[in-house]
């Protein structure tokens, strides 16, 4: 049976250790999704970026909280969702980095990276509780769709 | 280890040698902890030699501008060298291109502070 989408989960702990483990999997879904070398990197980067602050900012190290990743591989695109359970917050209100009386800060561009190497990045708080980011990519056509419809192949993924 | 950090004294100035990553965490904690070290020894005279990093995230370009203010108020310069293409354009991205001193090479980059 052919599937429209293929979905990877994967649930860390709030520690930034693991964030090497998720880019990792990144790593390995954006090679069999078939970017190119320097998409993927961007990719991974954004995920990175997105986890520590989940881990830093949303769940505050809190080892009783969780980040949930969530990669969808869709036919168009792939999208990636970062979910904690801390409090939080309007990225509105986020001060701009790239004010010139901001660019000397030391912290503040994470966001601004997701948003440049991601075609869409919304933040969205979830109904239960702490704050999803779900990020996306085009998908750059290609002739072969053999990674569709082998879904438990995602999951050979993450002991890589 | 994520960074390895390598000192070189030339006259008064140190280069710092970074092979790795400088990524929120270690990374990040080992390059602060460096800067820190020679200012405190009052040398502030100092060049990243960034050629051996592989990765570096937003805190680790964070961590470049903090050491890069830290130094400046101690007194001293704080200028890198052989800068990766990903890290230039992530200082591109967010404005810092012109901020930093940036040289492709040694000599010139140990010159500047004559």
């Amino acid at each position: 049976m052919m599937l429209a989408e293929n979905v990877v989960e994967l649930t860390i702990a709030s520690q930034l250790e693991y964030i090497d483990l998720v880019t990792t999997l990144t790593d390995n879904i954006t090679s069999m999704v078939g970017f190119d070398d320097e998409t993927a990197y961007w990719i991974n980067m954004a995920v990175r970026e997105s986890v520590a602050n989940a881990v830093e900012h949303g769940n505050k190290y809190d080892p009783q909280k969780s980040v949930d990743i969530r990669f969808t591989i869709g036919v168009d695109a792939l999208r990636v969702s970062i979910r904690d359970y801390g409090d939080g917050f309007d990225p509105q209100t986020l001060p701009d980095p790239l004010d010139p009386n901001n660019l000397l800060n030391p912290a503040g561009r994470g966001i601004l990276y997701m948003r440049t190497f991601m075609d869409t990045v919304e933040y969205t708080s979830h109904p239960e509780g702490g704050m999803v980011v779900t990020m996306s990519k085009r998908r750059t056509p290609r002739p072969s769709t053999r990674d569709l419809g082998e879904g438990d192949h995602n999951h050979d993924a993450v002991g890589n | 280890m994520q960074l390895e950090i390598k000192e070189r004294a030339l006259g008064e100035v140190v280069i710092l040698d970074l092979i790795g990553k400088i990524t929120i965490g270690e990374g990040s904690v080992q390059l602060r902890d460096a800067v820190s070290n020679l200012l405190d020894a009052g040398r502030n005279r100092i060049i990243l030699n960034l050629g051996g990093v592989v990765y570096v995230d937003s805190s680790g370009i964070g961590e470049l501008v903090s050491r890069y203010t830290t130094t400046k108020n101690a007194g001293g310069r704080l200028k890198l060298l052989n800068l990766p293409k990903k890290i230039k354009d992530l200082l591109m991205i967010t404005k810092l291109l012109t901020v930093f001193e940036i040289y492709e090479e040694e000599e010139a980059a140990v010159n500047s502070f004559l």
